[in-house]
């Protein structure tokens, strides 16, 4: 019967180092790989032009003038949402807050729009 | 007619890595009968003949083992030319570039645990290649990096402990045996690993 811990006789110094720098590769790549998808920032669109660009750090509110009216978007740290829209079914709207990348909402009567940017959308493009 | 009669020496030799690879081949039947929980993750316990064979009889024996029984586990699996033969047969050969540099490491510091790490890496990063080009060809086989690599690092710590232990228990009754013998028949003893 061997004594409890002989297990680490099996072991040369370098061994640890090795094990330990396979364990750091990973946790390196699992940062790297699997971070896609938070969004970063926020485009807003009106008429099809760009109207505004902002970065999902700070709060804020963005009044978008449309054929209809203003559409009000809200901003707060990590997350985006249309607060407010002149539109009838107010689709927008009710979607409510945003965060991953490539997450849209469109308020079509007031030709607004809302997308946000980051690495790691879920689609390549989109056209509407 | 005259009958004519080939006959083929085997050495020592060969019989040997005819031995390492028929238990190479062994370990990788039975472990195809184990449910993995993730397609593409498996312990890879016939390395730990590789391993051993490595340490004691050196890179060309190791990978004999390795290809041989790369070729005859998937005949036996019905696996020869299929996509994952393919996998195994180039996460072998990276394994065995990787061996070849890592048995060059000095031996003091660096023990059978190190080389099946660094082998297991050089094995999923072959495969994620052969992946990524053939087989998936879109990045996002890339997403499964860190669960590979996470298991490349468990499996290899376990497949390393195992060649190390083999090789500990293997060398014991060669130091135990009285001297009288001892050089003559040191090529019959090591028959065991």
């Amino acid at each position: 019967m061997r004594p409890p811990g002989a297990w680490r006789g099996l072991l040369r110094p370098g061994d640890y180092l090795v094990a330990a720098a396979g364990i750091a590769l990973c946790v390196y790549a699992g940062f790297n790989l699997w971070r896609g998808g938070a969004a970063d920032g926020v485009i807003v669109r009106a008429g099809g032009k760009i109207f505004a660009e902002a970065k999902l750090s700070q709060p804020r509110r963005i009044a978008v003038p449309g054929p209809l009216g203003a559409t009000v978007i809200e901003i707060e740290p990590g997350r985006a949402r249309v607060a407010a829209d002149p539109g009838p079914r107010q689709y927008c709207v009710r979607q409510g807050w945003l965060s991953r990348a490539g997450a849209v909402a469109i308020c079509a009567p007031n030709e607004v729009s809302l997308i946000l940017t980051g690495r790691g959308g879920d689609f390549d493009s989109l056209s509407y | 007619m005259t009958r004519s009669v080939i006959e083929l020496k085997s050495s020592a030799e060969d019989r040997r890595i005819a031995r390492h690879a028929a238990a190479a081949i062994a370990l990788t039947v039975a472990e195809a009968a184990i449910p993995l929980p993730l397609p593409g993750i498996k312990p890879g316990l016939a390395n730990i003949v590789t391993l051993a064979v490595l340490a004691r009889w050196g890179w060309r024996e190791a990978a004999w083992v390795s290809l041989l029984r790369v070729f005859a586990a998937s005949l036996l699996l019905g696996q020869f030319l299929a996509p994952g033969f393919f996998l195994s047969l180039g996460g072998a050969l990276a394994s065995l570039i990787a061996l070849g540099g890592a048995i060059r490491l000095p031996r003091r510091w660096f023990g059978p645990v190190s080389h099946s790490i660094l082998a297991a890496f050089a094995h999923i990063g072959a495969q994620l290649l052969i992946a990524r080009l053939w087989l998936t060809p879109h990045d996002g086989v890339f997403y499964l990096a860190p669960l590979l690599g996470g298991a490349a690092v468990l499996f290899g710590l376990v497949n390393g402990f195992a060649a190390a232990a083999l090789l500990r228990d293997s060398q014991k009754p060669d130091m135990a045996r009285p001297k009288t013998d001892g050089s003559e028949s040191r090529q019959d003893a090591p028959s065991q690993l």
